[in-house]
Formats: structure tokens, C-alpha cells, sequence
């Protein structure tokens, strides 16, 4: 008999190696509990986090938490269906609504992960005959969704306009649809898309565009609306995805576009259809969620300091940060055996990031994905940045 | 005018060697992943580089079928044939 797991003899050579020399799992991390958005018991410590993504602390949101709560009560805990059975209630038309209205478009899909949000929209808008063109930097949910569609697969550098018009350029008498497909914010590095940019080439070349805005819905933008608020070009982005499992602290992701055509992926994007809808209590926290966030303005206000005293801290330190100031900072390292360690010693030291490693990060090399919330106290972010930097010093960085 | 295979396969090859990781020996039956040790990852990144050489794209599904230096200097031709 054929061992069926004899294909993962590379990546478990791999994991074998990785755990051998680290003492603890960086796979395996439990956070015991949340004490607050900003600090979390691990391994009996207090610990505080700066590897999540939530970047308003909303998933401590008190008016959310009553939303879910009133909610269980009153209609269950889950719903057993299908958007297109017996999954939609009264509250998912709602939520679709005021996303509809928030982001000031005319309509609003919305999904139970958005993972799914990007399998979904994707899969249903090209196929085998159509193009897509992908940022090489795109996040995994956008390659299995291409995957998913069976369009053709081109990918362009990241965040490089002249590279993708280069290859519109070149597929100027393809016959199929081409949809473009960037970011907001990238999630590994916190790199912002030039979407602006991108607006005016595919406007030029008869492409559509697609932002995933999932780190940067919230985040960016007087109003939150993303990066693609902030840079002025919203009328151009044909499709908005994103999640709520970031900066509004629950689950699911949404579509949201003024093409009238996407009634009908209600009907024929698999991800939407063939899977349960949210629960009630979800629906409703998310809501809930959203409406903190835009009575709260402020927050953004104070993760973008945030963010900066982060990203200006671990540079006086001496670490290798991105040039963009955002939420999401990464700290790149050389070698896979140094950010281990390096990772180990921040936690021990009570600094929990995320340890990202090759093939998941841009450019093969590993990097310490720092993210900043709202809710840090700048001391709490000046501690980080104390830990970092003796971490740094101990390994003679 | 369009390049012939051998001429891309070539071209590849200087490319390759120009990274000192790759072992010296390599040929056109070179396989990418086993000799050369290249993860999907690096193959694409790779695939990126050449497209600039010669001014194509190459659809991912593509490389799923792709073993060999010469099946990616053979690919990189169709495409370049098809687009002249
Ligand atoms: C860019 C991007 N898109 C989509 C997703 C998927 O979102 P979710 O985790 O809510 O399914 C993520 C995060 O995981 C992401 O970083």
C-alpha cells in the first residue's frame, strides 16, 4: 500500500528540524485567555500581545459583547444553512445593508470567513476563459480563489504599476476578462498598495480591479474605508473584500461592489453557497463592532500613533523594519535558526509576535510580524520595544 | 525574431548560475525542484525574472507541468510564438 503521507516527508523534515531546536512549538502557542485586547495569559504569564490583528481591540468591544449576548438569547446559537436554504435571517440581510451603506456602494455579499469572501468573489466573477492578474505578494485565500476559478494565473511584482501594465500590455488582444487583484495593506510586511495607480491602469487597459482591504478596512481612511479612502480612488475599485475577523474582532468577510451583476453570484459562487452561514450572535456583534467603530473615531486616530511610536522604536533599536508605517510592522531576520530564537526570547521575555517563516513570507526570509492595536498603551508599546531591542543585543544583532 | 529553445534554455542557465547556490553542473535536463532545490516559491520568483528576458508572461498552471530547464525554455517559446 502507497503511504498516503508519504508526500509530506519534506515538511516534516522541515517541522522536525524547526522544533528540534526551539523550546517550545511556535506553531502550537496557546494564549490561555485574554485579560484585555492587549494582554493575554500564556504559559501562566501575562503576556502582551503585539501578533494580532485586532487592530481596534474590538473584539473586546463591550457593545458588542452585549450584541451577542441579547442575541444568543433570543434566537440560538447558530443558524444550520446555507445562505441560499435555510441561512438567512433577517439580521444577515441587515448587516449586508449597512456594510452596503457604510462603504457607499450598492451592494453587499457577505461570507463566513474571509477566506471564503475571497474564494467566493473570485471564483464566481472569472473562469477558464478569463485572466487574472495577481500581486505576487497575494495572500493565500487569493491564489486558492484563482485556484478555485480556473482562470489563468498571472502574476505581476508587488506593488509594482509599471510591471503590471507591462503585462496588461502584453495580453491586449486576449479575448477573456481580466481582473486585477491587490491588497490594501499586505499582511506580512504591512507594504500599502499604490492602488491609485493601479485604478489608472486598468481603466486604460479594460481590466476590472479587485482590493482585498481585509488589513485595512478600519485601520485606514478618514472614515475607515481603507486604503483605497485614504489614496482617493474608491469610485475606480470595481470590488471590495474584506474581513471582520480583524479589526472588528469577530468572524466572516464581505464583498461589496455597484456592479449589479453580482446578484447573481448569490447563485453560483460555491464558498457562499455551499457552506452554513453565520451564526445570529456573530451577525449581530459584528454590527455592533461596526458601529463602535465609526462612534469611535478616535481609535484610528491613536493606531496610527500607535503604529508609528512602533515602527520608530524598533528602527532607533536598530532592526530592519519596512519603509511603510502601518499597523503591521516586520522585523526581518536572516536565518530561520536566528528568528526562532529570536521569537522564543521575546515570549519568554512576556512579548508575544508572530513567527513567520519561508515559503509564507515575500522574500524568503523569516520575519518577526509585529502589529500594533489601539488599545497598547504607549507604555506598553515602549516595553516592546525595550524587549526587542535587548533580545537584539543578547544575539549580537 | 524569436528566440530558438536552445537560445532561452541558455539564457536560462546563465541566469541560474548567476546565483551562487545553484550547484555548477546544471544542464538543460536539470530538473528545477530536485537538482536545484528550488520550493514552488522560488520557482515562481525564478519564472518572474526570465519573463522580463524575453517579454512574456507565463500562466501559473503552466509550471505545474514543468520538470526541466528545457521544458521551461520550451514553454517560454509557445508563449512567445503565440504572442508574436
Ligand atoms: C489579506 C487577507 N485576506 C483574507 C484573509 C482571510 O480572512 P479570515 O481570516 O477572516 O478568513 C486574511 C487573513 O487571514 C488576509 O490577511
Amino acid at each position: 500500500m502507497i503511504d498516503i503521507f508519504a508526500k509530506h516527508a519534506g515538511l516534516r523534515e522541515a517541522y522536525g528540524a524547526l522544533t528540534a531546536t526551539s523550546p517550545r512549538n511556535p506553531f502550537e502557542v496557546v494564549i490561555e485567555r485574554p485579560v484585555s485586547a492587549s494582554v493575554g495569559i500564556i504559559e501562566g504569564r501575562e503576556t502582551l500581545l503585539f501578533g494580532t490583528n485586532n487592530y481596534l481591540g474590538l473584539s473586546q468591544s463591550k457593545k458588542a459583547i452585549k450584541a451577542a449576548v441579547e442575541t444568543a438569547e433570543t434566537m440560538g446559537v447558530g443558524t444550520t444553512g446555507s445562505r441560499i436554504a435555510n441561512g438567512t435571517f433577517g439580521l444577515h440581510r441587515k448587516l449586508e445593508a449597512r456594510l452596503a451603506e457604510f462603504f457607499r456602494r450598492k451592494h453587499c455579499m457577505v461570507f463566513s470567513t474571509g477566506y471564503q469572501a475571497n474564494l467566493g468573489t473570485i471564483s464566481a466573477l472569472v473562469n477558464k476563459d478569463d485572466i487574472l492578474l495577481l500581486d505576487a505578494d497575494s495572500h493565500a485565500s487569493i491564489y486558492d480563489g484563482a485556484k478555485l476559478s480556473g482562470a489563468q494565473v498571472i502574476r505581476f511584482r508587488h506593488n509594482d504599476p509599471v510591471d503590471l501594465e507591462k503585462r496588461l500590455a502584453r495580453l491586449k488582444d486576449h479575448p477573456g476578462a481580466k481582473l486585477i487583484v491587490a491588497e490594501g495593506i499586505y499582511s506580512m510586511t504591512g507594504n500599502v498598495a499604490p492602488l491609485d495607480k493601479f485604478v489608472d491602469i486598468k481603466t486604460r487597459h479594460g481590466a476590472y480591479l479587485m482590493a482585498d482591504e481585509a488589513h485595512s478596512f478600519g485601520v485606514m481612511g478618514a472614515n475607515g474605508r481603507g486604503v483605497a479612502e485614504v489614496q482617493g480612488c474608491e469610485d475606480g475599485i470595481d470590488f471590495v473584500v474584506g474581513t471582520f475577523s480583524k479589526s472588528l474582532g469577530t468572524v466572516g468577510g464581505y464583498c461589496v461592489t455597484n456592479h449589479d451583476g453580482v446578484d447573481l453570484m448569490r447563485l453560483c459562487s460555491r464558498p457562499y453557497m455551499f457552506t452554513a452561514s453565520l451564526p445570529p450572535e456573530i451577525i449581530a456583534a459584528t454590527m455592533a463592532a461596526l458601529e463602535d467603530m465609526q462612534e469611535r473615531p478616535e481609535l484610528r486616530t491613536k493606531l496610527q500613533d500607535n503604529a508609528a511610536r512602533l515602527h520608530a522604536g524598533l528602527q532607533k533599536a536598530g532592526l530592519k523594519t519596512g519603509e511603510h508605517v502601518s499597523p503591521v510592522v516586520a522585523v526581518t531576520l536572516e536565518t530561520v535558526d536566528q528568528a526562532v530564537a529570536f521569537w522564543n526570547a521575546l515570549l519568554e521575555n512576556g512579548v508575544y509576535v508572530n513567527l513567520s517563516l519561508p515559503p509564507a513570507t515575500p522574500d524568503n526570509r523569516p520575519l518577526l510580524r509585529c502589529s500594533v492595536m489601539a488599545a497598547h498603551s504607549p507604555e506598553e508599546i515602549d516595553r516592546a520595544v525595550v524587549v526587542f531591542g535587548e533580545v537584539a543585543r543578547h544575539f549580537g544583532l | 525574431m524569436t528566440d530558438s529553445v536552445t537560445d532561452i534554455s541558455a539564457m536560462i542557465i546563465e541566469k541560474l548560475l548567476a546565483n551562487p547556490k545553484v550547484p555548477r553542473d546544471i544542464d538543460g535536463n536539470s530538473k528545477i525542484v530536485e537538482d536545484l532545490a528550488f520550493d514552488s516559491l522560488a520557482v515562481m520568483n525564478f519564472v518572474m525574472e526570465i519573463e522580463d528576458e524575453i517579454d512574456v508572461s507565463v500562466p501559473l498552471d503552466k509550471l505545474a507541468d514543468i520538470r526541466t530547464i528545457n521544458d521551461l525554455a520550451g514553454c517560454l517559446h509557445a508563449l512567445k510564438v503565440a504572442q508574436a
